[in-house]
């Protein structure tokens, strides 16, 4: 199809699109084909999924609702945006619950077809907001885009019902006409997706194709727009949603330490992609075991990994609970272990389908005894590639269960991601033990599974169907060195200062926390401490901080545990330390206790991230300075 | 790797050096024993015997074999072989476990490792009571049964094992006891030989919590009466002379009958490998516990396709389709755009 040179076409810096719709009308499909098309155009993308748990709530309801906010820009940016520009609502329900998102002069497009009374009435309208004045303030186009999709419907001779179904491809379309996109990677996509599907094929192009002719035709709108390509640094890019990346991290974990991959997992939102992912990727020999419960996900891998595999087991906070004595099983048998948390807010089921930070305190001490287990957070959904394999290399160098921390946000959260040559990744050294390592007071060798290596404290990985080392392990006290069981007193210190040792000695095995400060560590006042999703919304703060010609430090921590070793005289280098987190206060929590700072804790529990301005707000506050000024938001480019 | 014959072993080689702690006149060393009696004959090699067990008296097992093992978490040992077996299929895997751990804490685990049909060989000691907690009823335990936690009597139904094992699809089921080395050590060679998830439920007297439990059916003046041993396309008999028999009833159901009685022609015939579980199922309901006359021996082996090999199949197939997994083409998988 051509590209008609439109009336008149602005040029943007960025743009916040949030598509809102049923959670039938594929709203999140849209969304994410909008961020491809825009990566692949060279945009830099950060993106929010925002759903309900339920698959198909009561249609047209406010529980039903389900969105996707994409940021696109020409420079670099760091979080989905704090309020959309543009919002595509399908129906009333769509518009009731993010009008509020929106700033005054925000551009509302809505499906006038879905404006009837009975859906007002089910958003909770009382009045219809598109005839009184409720929108005063924003610009709204009233499409009917559920009419025009069913005439697309009635010429390729399908029923008006499953037409009626296309119509968020109309509203691709439209937006992307509005945006200047280009088409053709769409069109190929609807091609490939739909494939055998010929008839919703025909009818999702000719929608998309008839949403863009819209915008072109109707004098609806005065103008277009154009974000052009950000800089980047030269590579190849891909654009990747933190489960992906995550999943990937571990494959390549495991062929970097030529290890087979073993993951047992039981689904669950929103860790269940990474599942998913990994039983595509069988001809990297990946085994997946869709377990029968949380405790046997775990207790798998674990007996994968007792075999020599790389165990992984993947799920979200109600699943760490189950898997935590399992966990503690790992810790005394000394196996390498990557137990993945996508976390949700909580407690119990809690939102499902919405991020929070807060199992930091339950992967630090959610066992019984004296259990200490490393911890690492990937920050952004593309670091989850590197989390990944920063995991895979505790686990193994140590032979510990790590525990790996994303969120959300991250799993479903997308951006684009300059992919790595596979030569330039880490190399993980494993060495499995091949003889006995041990000689008896008789003079007979032995092999002696808890005899330590001295410098990492690490215990033999010796794996069944090797001779001569055969061995028992189990969840009771270890002798030292022999592994025999002990209940000996003075075995039972000696072993739990060796497990903690070992732990915290991984600290030198880690890089200092970096701080970014640019008047060298300790000169600013302020520090922001985070750890894991949050990195965007602080680095953006910080960023709109620094417009105003303010100084602000940012730390983001990967080790949680342990901390990294330059870490509490970094903290006290400044006068007042932030520890923004989605929870009520945990890394804030550990790191007073830790380093006798009193670093102070900024919560949001919302099951959304924190938007930049909140970071901005917190730092003025602490800096004594007027929030209500303006700042200098459009130049800190966030 | 050079094909070595396996070496000679004896009972000795297979014995840790562990001190074994059961009470004394427990019936887990002759279970213990047997095993160690087995393994030489069974030409197969300790590095590549595990045993997995999870927490309970029964649980203490693989410290006392000269094997790799585990001694795990309770009524996890199903899950955790699960993950050993299907990782590495060139292993023994033995799981070993007790009726509360199989049957009340682990039973999720122990079923879903049956229906999976994952190769592994559990040998369930079943002794219908808690022992390394010192004496509460179990899930096998029968009701009415006074324990420090039922002073009154349990008021819940017991589990039959072997049903249990029968409905969960099990392809291998049989039932053994500790008093009889011989059968014991052939139940356990039937089950080793098996592909796939193999239950040995074995009969074992806890002498301390639960003493004589299966004295009604297992003292020596009373086996010949009440075990029924069950024998591959053999018609069922058992008593003294093999004058009494498994027969179908008009109605249906599975009856004891006198053979001179109801004549031979009537009796049932064993078959192991009917495809169909609901005989062996009759069998097993047979007795309604240790107190009538009860079926021993093989009541199921029948092929079904082993899970780890079903996985490792799957894993062949893709790489025969698209070769073998290639990082950098995997990483460019989701398109791909190139900023020069």
């Amino acid at each position: 199809m051509s590209t008609v040179i439109p009336r008149q076409t602005k040029e943007l810096d960025r743009v916040v699109v949030r598509f809102a719709g049923d959670s039938g009308d594929g709203m999140q499909l849209t969304g994410s084909q909008f961020t491809t098309v825009s990566s692949l155009f060279g945009n830099d993308t950060a993106t929010l999924p925002d759903f309900p748990a339920e698959i198909r709530a009561p249609a047209g309801t406010l529980a039903g609702v389900s969105a996707f906010q994409v940021h696109i820009s020409d420079h670099d940016i760091l979080t989905p945006g704090d309020a959309p520009n543009v919002l595509v609502a399908m129906n009333p329900a769509a518009l009731r619950a993010n009008i509020g998102l929106m700033d005054a002069g925000g551009t509302v497009i809505v499906n006038v077809d879905a404006f009837d009374e009975r859906s007002l009435e089910k958003a909770g309208y009382t009045a219809n907001p598109l005839v009184d004045d409720s929108l005063t303030g924003y610009t709204v186009y009233e499409v009917p885009m559920t009419s025009l999709t069913m005439e697309v419907g009635k010429q390729v001779g399908v029923k008006p019902r499953d037409a009626e179904r296309s119509k968020n491809f109309f509203a691709l379309g439209l937006v992307s006409w509005l945006y200047s996109r280009p088409v053709e990677p769409t069109l190929e996509w609807i091609a490939t997706r739909f494939a055998g599907k010929d008839a919703v094929g025909e009818v999702n192009t000719k929608a998309f194709k008839a949403g863009y002719h819209f915008g072109e035709t109707a004098e609806l709108f005065e103008s277009n727009y154009q974000v052009r390509p950000a800089p980047a640094e030269v590579g190849t890019y891909t654009n990747v949603t933190g489960n992906t990346a995550l999943a990937w991290g571990l494959i390549a974990a495991a062929q970097l330490a030529k290890l087979p991959l073993f993951l047992g997992s039981y689904p669950i939102t929103p860790a269940s992609d990474i599942l998913h992912e990994l039983s595509k990727q069988k001809h990297f020999g990946v085994r997946t075991l869709q377990a029968e419960d949380e405790i046997a996900g775990i207790g798998s891998a674990i007996g994968a990994a007792f075999g020599g595999a790389l165990g992984v087991t993947t799920t979200s906070g109600p699943g760490l609970d189950l898997k935590s004595e399992s966990l503690g099983l790992a810790v005394n048998l000394e196996l390498p272990l990557v137990v993945v948390d996508v976390q949700r807010g909580g407690p119990s089921t809690g939102l499902p389908t919405k991020t929070e930070q807060s199992d930091l305190l339950h992967a630090m001490y959610g066992r019984h005894g004296e259990s200490p287990v490393p911890i690492v957070a990937a920050r952004t959904p593309a670091d989850c590639f590197d989390a990944a394999i920063e995991a895979v290399r505790i686990a193994v160098t140590y032979r510990t269960p790590v525990i790996l921390l994303s969120d959300g946000y991250l799993a479903n959260g997308s951006e684009p991601w300059r992919v790595p040559d596979v030569a330039d990744l880490p190399v993980i050294d494993v060495t499995f033990a091949t003889e006995p390592n041990h000689t008896a007071d008789d003079g007979s060798l032995e092999f002696w599974p808890y005899k330590r290596d001295p410098e990492t404290g690490a215990r033999p990985w010796a794996v069944p169907g090797t001779p001569g080392l055969e061995h028992r392990i189990g969840g009771l006290e270890k002798a030292h060195g022999s592994g025999n069981v002990s209940y000996d007193t003075g075995n039972h210190e000696r072993m739990s200062h060796e497990r903690a040792d070992k732990i915290a000695g991984i600290a030198k095995g880690i890089p200092a926390a970096e701080v970014d400060d640019p008047d060298g560590v300790g000169g600013a006042e302020v520090l922001l401490l985070g750890w894991g999703s949050t990195y965007g919304a602080i680095a953006a703060g910080v960023r709109r901080v620094r417009a105003r010609g303010l100084a602000v430090a940012h730390v983001h921590l990967v080790h949680l545990n342990p901390f990294p070793a330059n870490l509490g005289d970094v903290l006290r280098s400044y006068r007042t330390v932030l520890v923004p987190e989605t929870n009520l206060g945990q890394l804030v929590r550990l790191v007073r206790a830790e380093f006798l700072v009193d670093a102070q804790g900024i919560a949001k529990m919302q099951g959304l991230p924190f938007h930049a301005a909140e970071i901005e707000a917190a730092v003025l506050q602490a800096l004594g300075e007027d929030i209500a000024e303006p700042g200098n938001a459009e130049d800190a480019a966030i | 790797m050079t094909d070595v014959a396996v070496p000679n072993t004896t009972r000795k080689d297979w014995a840790s050096d562990q001190e074994v702690r059961w009470c004394p006149g427990c019936g887990d060393y002759s279970i213990l024993a047997a095993m160690q009696m087995l393994l030489p004959e069974l030409g197969v090699r300790r590095e590549n015997t595990v045993f997995v067990s999870g927490i309970g008296c029964a649980a203490r097992f693989p410290y006392y074999m000269s094997t790799y093992g585990m001694h795990s978490i309770h009524g996890r040992a199903p899950a955790i072989a699960t993950g050993l077996a299907v990782t590495r299929p060139d292993l023994d895997v033995w799981v070993v476990s007790g009726d509360g751990d199989a049957l009340s804490i682990g039973g999720n685990h122990l079923i879903h490792a049956m229906r999976r049909n994952v190769n592994l060989t559990i040998l369930l000691f079943n002794n219908q009571i808690y022992g390394l907690t010192k004496g509460q009823y179990s899930p096998t335990s029968e009701q009415g049964k006074v324990t420090k936690s039922t002073p009154f009597g349990s008021l819940e139904a017991p589990f039959n094992p072997v049903s249990v094992a029968l409905g969960a699809e099990a392809s291998f089921v049989a039932r053994t006891h500790d008093m009889d080395r011989k059968h014991m050590q052939e139940m356990f060679r039937r089950a080793h030989e098996h592909r796939g998830a193999a239950l040995v439920e074995i009969y074992q007297n806890c002498n301390v919590f639960n003493d004589g439990a299966f004295s009604q059916i297992l003292g020596r003046d009373q086996r010949s009466e009440m075990l029924i041993p069950l024998e591959h396309g053999q018609p069922i008999r058992f008593g003294a002379d093999g004058g009494r028999g498994v027969a179908m009833s008009s109605e249906g159901h599975l009856q004891l009958v006198d053979v001179a009685e109801a004549g031979e022609a009537a009796l049932l015939v064993h078959d192991e490998t009917r495809e169909d579980p609901g005989l062996a199922f009759a069998l097993s309901r047979l007795a309604r516990g240790p107190f009538e006359p009860t079926p021993i021996g093989v009541f199921r082996d029948v092929v079904r396709p082993e899970y780890g090999a079903g996985m490792a199949q799957q894993i062949l197939d893709a790489q025969e389709r698209k070769g073998p997994g290639d990082l950098a083409t995997l990483l460019a998988s989701g398109g791909t755009w190139t900023v020069s």
